[in-house]
């Protein structure tokens, strides 16, 4: 009887989420549906990085590099008469997942400062290449006039245009993540990210390709990021070099240290928080990265574990 | 030929101007192992001290005193405050922390200065060019060149020489040991962030006459300043250096010669460096 009530605790969990989620725009304005899926696209960006950092251990500052390219390759098509939507996306996310096996590739091999500073770098490349190479990326003012096809086909079609229904691609999108990267991290496969994480040297003891499993790791996460700069230039109409700078970057790291980098939900939580601090603040002026740099110094003095991370860590000190 | 020599003076320039911020940067992850995402909002900060105390006492030698003094001393206390209790945790947490103090400063510069952008006058001493074979060159960008291996071999000595140098070098070859031996860490910590962050300052105060003061100045810097130190090595003075000549005379002759890739050379340079030699061209040596 216990047994089975605990392996059902966490299936009601997912299924309040699911339905919150599904009914959420019954209850409340446009505005606030157009922050729930900005929350959910800047969750898949944050839920790809933690998997490099939180899982494996690898903290890099050049992330957007992917968000970035996955909103390139997706704005150039849809500016240029793509005639089906879900190409142009699956388009940007394989250009994405390609840049972060070459990155991936050169990077893996540094460690915890040097990797930072050369993902940074090649971030900052990919910026400055979208800043100068004006003919086909538009420069500084970035990609527009994005022309969105419908979805689907015939008369199994929708029209996304329409914020209700853009939310609910994303919501799609954010689940189907949320369920493969869970997979991901409950599997060997993201036991072993996390023995190197760990312990690099004891890993590779045991016959672990350090290496090889650093740079899946990192493709996967480039592939994520890739598709939420998919989502976010369809969302915002746009692609613009401010998507690969490096500012853009620290913002999943902010996100996952917010919410706690050693839960699977942190990074959700840390979006959470993050657009809610500056929804917040932003009503009363425009200046509101003094009062987020405010929060975020106590908090990391503070909770190192994030804010999921030491609920989390009460409630299994409470039970036992 | 004159505009070949002509982007050698300017790179060089740049470069000492870049050393002089880069050193700071080195020497506080050479002791204390930090990483300082704030070294260029610290550096920005100088610059806009500067400005506002020659606005107040129109002299720039007293501007030139007072304001790397005040940066350094917020520094002293960022240490104090919110480096100190994470030195134990790993190395991510120290740098979102100064990357929160980055936030802080750079909005709090907006709050205060506004977003627009601002100049300063080069001193009377040292306004004006000098005519060299043919073209003429302004003679504040001259004193940085002149003054930048002036401050190295200062630092060098101080370093070499003397005992609060010797007990630096000491306390960044290992920790616990120097504290075992009588010297005080803590204390020995807040001086060399203090004397780092009087460099950043130093380095804004001087740039003032040169570059234009806006407040997303630190946010370039800083990633400039990162590249030279790693190029060179972290840690490393020497390294500081070259990688700082290097770095000045790649965005010289770019703008120059390659002004389409400008802005991506310094990144490609870096990588370069850091696959080939993953520890920068001078391993540290303190």
């Amino acid at each position: 009887m216990t047994r089975s009530d605990s392996s059902l605790k966490p299936l009601f969990g997912w299924a309040a989420g699911l339905a919150a989620l599904i009914l959420l725009p019954f209850v409340i304005n446009t505005y606030i549906i157009l922050l729930t899926t900005e929350v959910m696209i800047m969750g898949i960006f944050a839920l790809s990085f933690n998997l490099l950092f939180g899982y494996t251990g690898l903290l890099s500052f050049g992330h957007a590099a992917f968000f970035g390219m996955g909103g390139y390759v997706t704005a150039y098509l849809l500016s240029h008469a793509c005639p089906s939507l879900t190409l142009a996306f699956l388009t940007g996310v394989a250009g994405a997942s390609l840049t972060a096996i070459v990155v991936g590739y050169l990077s893996v091999k540094l460690d915890e400062i040097y990797f930072a500073i050369l993902t940074l770098g090649f971030g900052m490349m990919f910026f400055s290449l979208a800043h100068q190479w004006r003919s086909v990326t538009g420069g500084s003012d970035g990609l527009t006039g994005l022309v969105v096809p419908r979805l689907g086909w015939g008369a199994f079609s929708v029209d996304i245009s329409s914020p209700w229904h853009y939310y609910y691609l994303v919501v799609a999108a954010f689940l189907l993540t949320v369920w493969i990267l869970r997979r991901i991290t409950q599997s060997n496969f993201g036991l072993i990210l996390v023995s190197i994480r760990e312990n690099k040297e004891r890993a590779a003891f045991t016959g672990i390709n350090i290496r090889a499993y650093r740079l899946a790791s990192f493709s996967i996460a480039g592939f994520f990021a890739g598709v939420a700069g998919g989502l976010f230039a369809v969302f915002d109409r746009m692609a613009s070099p401010s998507m690969l700078h490096w500012t853009t970057s620290a913002q999943p790291v902010l996100m996952t240290v917010l919410g706690g980098a050693h839960t699977f939900f942190g990074p959700v939580v840390g979006s959470i928080l993050f657009f809610f601090i500056e929804h917040i603040i932003t009503k009363f002026t425009d200046i509101w990265m003094i009062y987020l740099g405010a929060i975020l110094i106590p908090l990391v003095i503070f909770f190192p574990e994030g804010v999921l991370g030491t609920l989390l860590g009460l409630k299994k000190r409470k039970h036992g | 030929m004159s505009l070949f020599f002509m982007n050698l003076l300017n790179g060089l320039s740049l470069g000492m101007l870049l050393f002089l911020i880069s050193i700071g940067l080195t020497i506080i992850f050479g002791v204390l192992g930090v990483l300082n995402f704030a070294h260029g909002s610290l550096y920005m900060l100088g610059a806009y001290f500067c400005f506002q105390s020659v606005s107040l006492f129109h002299n720039f030698w007293l501007a030139l005193l007072i304001s790397p003094l005040l940066v350094a001393v917020l520094g002293g206390i960022i240490e104090m405050s919110i480096l100190r209790p994470v030195y134990g945790r790993d190395v991510s947490f120290q740098l979102l922390l100064t990357f929160g103090v980055l936030l802080v400063l750079d909005d709090a510069v907006r709050l205060i200065w506004g977003s627009g952008y601002h100049i300063v006058n080069p001193p009377a001493l040292l306004n004006g060019v000098v005519h060299v074979a043919g073209f003429t060159y302004p003679v504040y960008s001259l004193f940085i060149l002149g003054l930048g291996p002036l401050i190295g071999v200062g630092l060098w000595a101080f370093f070499r020489l003397t005992l609060w140098g010797k007990k630096i070098r000491a306390a960044s070859m290992d920790r616990e040991m120097a504290a075992g031996i009588g010297i005080n860490v803590n204390r020995l910590f807040t001086g060399v962030f203090f004397f780092g962050t009087w460099l950043a300052g130093m380095g804004g105060a001087l740039a003032t006459p040169l570059r234009a003061i806006g407040p997303s100045m630190g946010e370039k810097i800083i990633i400039e300043s990162f590249i030279v130190v790693v190029i060179g090595g972290l840690g490393s003075f020497p390294g500081a250096f070259l990688g700082a000549i290097i770095l000045g005379l790649i965005n010289a002759y770019g703008a120059e010669y390659l002004p389409r890739m400008t802005m991506a050379l310094p990144y490609i340079l870096l990588a370069l460096i850091l696959l080939t030699k993953p520890r920068g061209l001078l391993a540290r040596e303190v």
